[in-house]
């Protein structure tokens, strides 16, 4: 049933946050009032996959569930509904050995460096710290082990002495870089990694991902909304658009002909150094919230090209033998 | 948009330098920066942190507060001169000629007060009119920025807008008094492109139709492409090249602005390595005594640590910083 040379599959994985009536509404409902829980589709009904050294992208907006679905992917929170794969096991029913080695092997890399990390800590204490509890080397060893981390991501081993505010922004993503390298791991999530960084750092940090590919084959799952950065590193993209996965496939061939409008809608809105002067297209409206998404496709109101049937149903998802897939009822069978 | 010998232009920096005495010494945020805007156009201050683009923007607005001081230079608007003004004349220009917009649009908006409120308040500030007046001429900013239903919308507090909306307002503020000049800082970077590009395609076409001239403070070289008519490439407090979109973008002199355009992710190369510039942006507290960018330059000399380079100015009209500028034939792509 797995392929083989499969990392990491996540097949019809959901998430839902659930808000419950608190005491205050409780009593308000015995009075008559009409309070209920308030439940948010994160993550609906997903399925990916991630093989050994690929780069795959989740991309979309605020609100649309990228980073909820890293955060599954990486162990962080446990999938609502679902499954999650780590090399053909399923992590809900592996024993507790098997289960440390998927949540070492699957290491998340945050947006903000200066949340992520300890400010009371040394930096070498941030980055020793999780190998050594794992006895991923002796004692003392542990210097050189540090060290060499540090030389790794292109950081002076003789800093691991300084706390996280003496280093600068591309410095403390380093630092965030080594800290998930130390405990080997084969896919690192990477949720809006180089998102808070200048332009002249964010290349440095990018070349840094790819050379780190290249040496220790790592798979990424590359979470952002720069659709030039996802250009640039990924191999495979996944669209998402509140909480479902809306387009997805090779990022060239997506990047060259989008299938999905809001796909298209993305791509005719990013930035380019190469459009001068130009007039923008929009796309009208803004993002409905994730507690009413709206019936049908989600992306109907919006759409340039919906038909009265987007409002009616869910769009299912068409697959190509390219391996490609598209969820809009343009290309399963018409908008009417 | 282009400059004829007749029109004015709206802005007039000339040698202007933003100084902050610290304890630590003094840091020199904006050292010698000079550039025009005309009429209608728009300009994109383009530079990383650091790099003196906010400042330059808060030192037209006079917005300098102590450790800061403008030390030099003049700031002339429509030929009036700005620098030396104190407060309460400063408050005339401020929202009537001259706005600025802000990344956060929570630092221009009152949380605990309603939009009407606020706005009323803005038009009042300089126009001696009846509420009524007042009132009707924020509905009619808000219809002009995209605001659906901008009659409701007034009585609405900022926390029941979203955040492409509550841009909206902010820069709906900014246009009430039809300023001849608005400052942008940012004000797109923490949206979504979906949003932005709505930003955009708003500014773009009130500019164009009032002939507000606009200089655009961003770190995105690709926004830039797309909205402005010139750029000028900021490092370290000082402008390393302006000049036209096209000239800048195509043909960079300076190697700062080339190692920029380099390290922009794209089409053109994918999963090659990006150019990157080695080293990160120097604190202005301690800048070489050169050119700034020496250290981190591929094309740095002796001369370059030793002393900084003075304006030049190129045959197509540009004016850049640099001992080593990049030749034509370099820097064919």
């Amino acid at each position: 049933m797995i392929a083989s040379g499969e990392l990491l599959r996540v097949a019809h994985v959901s998430k839902r946050f659930v808000k419950s009536v608190d005491l205050a509404g409780r009593i308000a409902n015995k009075l008559g009032a009409d309070n209920r829980e308030t439940v948010v589709h994160a993550v609906d009904n997903v399925d990916l996959s991630v093989a050994p050294g690929e780069v795959v992208a989740l991309v979309g907006e605020s609100g649309c569930g990228k980073s909820t679905l890293g955060r599954v992917i990486a162990g962080i929170h446990d999938p609502t509904e679902g499954e999650v794969f780590w090399r053909g096991d399923n992590i809900a029913t592996m024993d507790r050995a098997a289960r440390q080695a998927f949540t070492l092997g699957a290491q998340m890399i945050f947006q903000d460096p200066m949340s992520s990390l300890n400010p009371r800590i040394r930096a070498g204490e941030i980055v020793g710290e999780a190998p050594r509890v794992h006895g991923l080397f002796d004692a003392k060893d542990e210097d050189d082990y540090v060290a060499g981390l540090f030389r790794q991501v292109g950081l002076d081993p003789d800093y691991r002495r300084r706390f996280p505010h003496q280093f600068s922004g591309g410095q403390r993503a380093r630092i965030g870089i080594a800290r998930a390298l130390a405990v080997k791991p084969d896919l690192l999530v990477c949720d809006e990694s180089v998102a808070a960084l200048d332009v002249s750092i964010q290349a440095q940090v990018l070349n840094l991902f790819m050379d780190l590919r290249e040496q220790l084959g790592l798979a990424y799952v590359f979470i952002s909304h720069d659709l030039g950065v996802v250009r640039h590193i990924s191999d495979r993209i996944f669209v998402m658009y509140l909480g479902r996965v809306i387009e997805s496939g090779p990022s060239e061939a997506i990047f060259a002909a989008p299938r999905h409008p809001y796909t298209q809608a993305l791509l005719d809105n990013v930035p380019r150094l190469d459009a001068r002067k130009r007039s923008f297209t929009t796309v009208k409206g803004e993002i409905p919230s994730p507690l009413h998404p709206p019936s049908g496709c989600h992306f109907h109101p919006r759409c340039p090209v919906a038909g009265p049937r987007c409002a009616r149903e869910v769009p299912v998802r068409t697959e190509t033998p390219d391996g490609r897939m598209a969820a809009c009822h343009l290309v399963s069978g018409g908008v009417t | 948009m282009a400059t004829s010998g007749s029109t004015r232009p709206v802005l007039a920096v000339e040698n202007l330098s933003t100084h902050f005495f610290t304890r630590d010494g003094v840091v020199k945020a904006v050292d010698g920066i000079s550039f025009e805007v005309m009429p209608g156009e728009v300009l994109g201050l383009v530079g990383e942190s650091g790099s003196g683009k906010s400042i330059t923007g808060f030192s037209i607005m006079g917005l300098i507060d102590p450790p800061g001081r403008i030390v030099s230079g003049s700031i002339r608007l429509n030929g009036e001169e700005l620098v030396g003004l104190d407060d309460r004349a400063m408050r005339r220009f401020r929202g009537r000629s001259l706005a600025m917009v802000f990344q956060d649009p929570m630092m221009t908006l009152n949380p605990v007060l309603r939009i009407d409120t606020q706005m009323m308040e803005a038009v009042q500030a300089h126009e001696a009119v009846s509420d009524k007046a007042a009132r009707a001429r924020s509905a009619e900013v808000l219809a002009m920025v995209g605001i659906p239903s901008p009659e409701e919308r007034l009585s609405a507090y900022p926390h029941q807008f979203s955040g492409g909306m509550r841009q909206r307002v902010a820069i709906a503020i900014a246009l009430i008094h039809r300023p001849a000049l608005i400052i942008a800082d940012e004000p797109t970077t923490a949206l979504d492109v979906t949003i932005q590009s709505q930003i955009l395609a708003e500014m773009q076409r009130l500019c164009a139709e009032s002939g507000t001239a606009l200089v655009w403070i961003t770190h995105d070289l690709a926004v830039v492409a797309g909205l402005a008519d010139r750029v000028a490439v900021m490092y370290a407090g000082r402008i390393a090249e302006q000049g036209k979109v096209d000239d800048v973008l195509d043909r960079p002199i300076h190697p700062y602005t080339h190692g920029l355009i380099g390290s922009v992710p794209g089409a053109r190369m994918h999963g090659a390595r990006l150019a990157q510039i080695p080293g990160s942006t120097p604190s202005l507290g301690r800048l070489p005594p050169g050119c700034a960018f020496a250290p981190r330059c591929p094309r740095a000399d002796a001369a370059c640590a030793e002393h900084a380079p003075s304006i030049a100015a190129a045959p197509d009209g540009r004016a850049y910083r640099c001992h080593r500028p990049m030749l034509i034939e370099e820097v064919a792509r």
